[in-house]
């Protein structure tokens, strides 16, 4: 974690004259070498994973080129696939996702870390630990069984009626769709977002909450001005941790999302993403280009979850050094 | 630690004799999933009455099954809709030898739906069911729902369609169908086990298919009669070609095979939908074992002609209790011979 610095002394590796032999006996230097085994076998993995993806993505890269992303057409009967309606899913659910998730996580950590008795903040976090554990699966049915009927009963004629002038929420609805399935996912990475950004809200030194205490602000301010900034960097990466969860999320998403690759302004309307897309049709795809289509969507998948995670890094550097607090 | 050692190496020596004394011989097969629960059944019958033949069956889909017969990774292939002419050469190319078809038992997809007033079951000729599926049809109310269905109170209500999401030979199998009574979604549309739906929303399986009818009022969709029957899923019937509404049940997809049994060709590639017969229920089909024409190890070539023999004579029996449709007479007497073409 990244405030593990902030609170550790700084331990760095007692090297300095002692011989090799001797480092090795006491362990230091197989320590080292093992873990740097482990480490490079993470690199490994995804290395293989990109080669994998992209060897067996060969024929349809061949044969789509670019306009696979800018194609709305999945056929398999012509032999046509483009890939722009499923990434268009995945993306409109992440962002609705996080939507709603990032302010009630946000909120609800700052209450269990700064604002809550610690008996109440840890048994409150006990629960949330306990819903991020939650198979995806379970959500899914969450989603089916009260979502989608609360969403054709109530959520749509109440957004639909003062706001269906706005081309986000026209008719029809089916139950099923975009938000239905961006809610399923905000209920799925609220304990992420909740459960990390309090740890990292908890690590702030006491000090740095003293000293504007001492300075006569009153607790919020504190809490708002000093202690949340202080641990921005934490918390934007517990958001990108959620949206990660959320672009990859395959099994609850294609129990509430409708399975229909549309590109709609409406949020009613059903819809369909990359990860779920392939877990419905990759068993039964015959025909190479098929298949290999629907492995270069998987690398469509991994390619936009590594661009967001490249900006993520950008936005972590470009609004630390504007000066929050935070020791670089 | 001597003890220890002696106990290992027993362990391992009796492990060597199990192993030994039951080596049956493997034959590794792979595909549909649809007939999963019935070669399960015969496979573990079989090797009780054979007890040093054992069938691997993979239930991983009838696509991934034409792939690992074809990449020679299994003994043996199963799908629900036949292998197309690109297919076959593929195999012929890759393995040097034909594959050939056996149709095991048949399966048939109903439609479902769920009209909020109408209790009975409904009746929907081929041009109603093509309507709605390309999105022509939109109401209940619709003439050619109405005219089929004399003295049901249809609503006036929009119809929301449901098909499969995940790739599927109930799939196949309804488009197949749909494809032979309508020109214009054979040119449209097509076959497959998954295709660029005109209209409609997608459920993952039988059962995300079923969950989206219950949920959503003035819905329709189709799922396999098997998952219907066994979960009491109320169903309409569909007129065949002979005329005749018929609600599907096991006769009348046997019926189907009957009466598609005179005109089937040689390599029992063929679709039995819209099949004639008074009784014909005329979204029906086979499922079949997809089994190479060469074997290299003649034991596995004779343990699986035997299997092919068993399970067209005293592995039909155990069909109807799984659900699915027998095959007719007919077909069986063909099969029994085009199991001597196995070499």
């Amino acid at each position: 974690m990244a405030t593990a610095k902030t609170t550790l002394p700084n331990a760095g590796p007692v090297t300095g004259s002692r011989s090799f032999l001797s480092r090795l006996r006491d362990g230091d230097e197989i320590a080292r070498l093992v873990t740097m085994v482990f480490a490079a076998t993470v690199v490994l993995i995804t290395l293989l994973l990109v080669y994998e993806l992209w060897t067996n993505s060969a024929l349809a890269r061949a044969k789509f080129g670019l306009h696979f992303l800018v194609t709305r057409v999945w056929d398999p009967n012509i032999d046509q696939y483009g890939a722009l309606p499923f990434m268009y899913g995945t993306l409109v659910t992440s962002a609705v996702a996080l939507f709603i998730a990032v302010p009630l996580g946000i909120g609800a950590a700052i209450f269990l870390a700064e604002l809550a008795p610690p008996r109440i903040s840890d048994t409150l976090q006990f629960f949330i630990d306990l819903l991020a554990a939650v198979p995806s699966v379970i959500y899914g049915l969450l989603g089916v069984f009260i979502i989608v009927p609360l969403m054709r009963t109530v959520i749509f004629p109440g957004l639909n009626k003062p706001l269906g002038f706005m081309p986000f929420f026209k008719g029809p609805s089916y139950g099923v769709g975009f938000l239905t399935a961006g809610i399923v996912l905000a209920i799925m990475v609220i304990p992420y977002i909740i459960s990390v950004s309090r740890e990292v809200l908890l690590s702030v030194p006491r000090d740095q909450r003293e000293a504007a205490l001492a300075l006569g602000s009153t607790r919020w301010e504190s809490t708002w001005k000093v202690v949340v900034p202080f641990a921005k960097t934490g918390i934007l990466g517990s958001v990108f941790l959620a949206l990660a969860r959320a672009l990859g999320e395959t099994m609850a998403v294609t129990m509430v999302i409708g399975n229909t690759p549309t590109i709609s302004a409406s949020l009613f309307s059903p819809g369909d993403s990359i990860a779920s897309v392939i877990a419905n049709q990759f068993t039964e795809a015959t025909g190479d280009v098929y298949l290999q289509a629907l492995v270069e969507l998987g690398l469509v998948l991994f390619l936009m979850t590594f661009i967001l995670n490249g900006l993520a890094r950008i936005l972590i550097v470009v609004t630390t050094q504007r000066g929050s607090g935070v020791p670089t | 630690m001597k003890r220890l050692a002696l106990l290992v190496g027993g362990v391992f020596a009796l492990g060597a004799m199990v192993w030994a004394a039951q080596n049956p011989l493997l034959i590794n097969g792979a595909g549909a999933s649809f007939p999963n629960p019935i070669y399960s059944k015969w496979f573990d019958e079989y090797h009780k009455k054979n007890a040093n033949i054992q069938f691997n069956y993979q239930s991983v889909g009838s696509g991934a099954g034409i792939k690992q017969v074809t990449d020679g990774t299994v003994d043996f292939g199963a799908t629900d809709g036949p292998m197309n002419d690109d297919q076959l050469k593929a195999f012929q190319d890759k393995r040097g030898s034909a594959i050939l078809h056996f149709p095991t038992v048949l399966g048939a997809a109903v439609p479902t739906y769920n009209v909020p007033g109408v209790s009975g079951a409904l009746n929907f000729t081929p041009e109603a069911l093509a309507g709605i599926f390309l999105g022509k049809i939109t109401k209940w109310n619709d003439p050619a729902l109405a005219s089929a269905n004399k003295g049901v109170n249809l609503p006036a209500n929009d119809i929301v369609v449901v098909h499969r999401s995940d790739g599927s030979g109930t799939t196949y199998i309804w488009t197949d169908y749909l494809s032979k009574i309508s020109e214009e979604w054979k040119s449209k549309v097509g076959k497959n086990t998954s295709v660029n739906w005109p209209v409609g929303l997608g459920g993952k399986g039988n059962e995300g298919v079923t969950g989206l009818i219950k949920q959503t009022p003035n819905s329709i969709g189709y799922v396999e009669l098997i998952y219907a029957a066994q979960n009491n899923i109320p169903y309409g019937a569909v007129k065949n070609s002979s005329g005749n509404f018929v609600k599907a049940d096991l006769a009348g997809v046997s019926a189907a095979a009957a009466g598609a049994a005179k005109d089937i060709p040689e390599d029992f590639r063929v679709s039995i939908t819209n099949a004639p017969g008074k009784n014909a229920y005329p979204i029906s089909s086979f499922t079949w074992l997809l089994i190479p024409q060469k074997f290299q190890d003649a034991g596995k070539r004779d343990a699986v002609k035997g299997f092919l023999k068993w399970m067209l004579t005293d592995g039909q029996n155990y069909a109807e209790g799984l659900s699915y449709a027998k095959l007719p007479k007919e077909i069986i007497e063909k099969e029994k011979k085009a199991i001597n073409n196995i070499q």
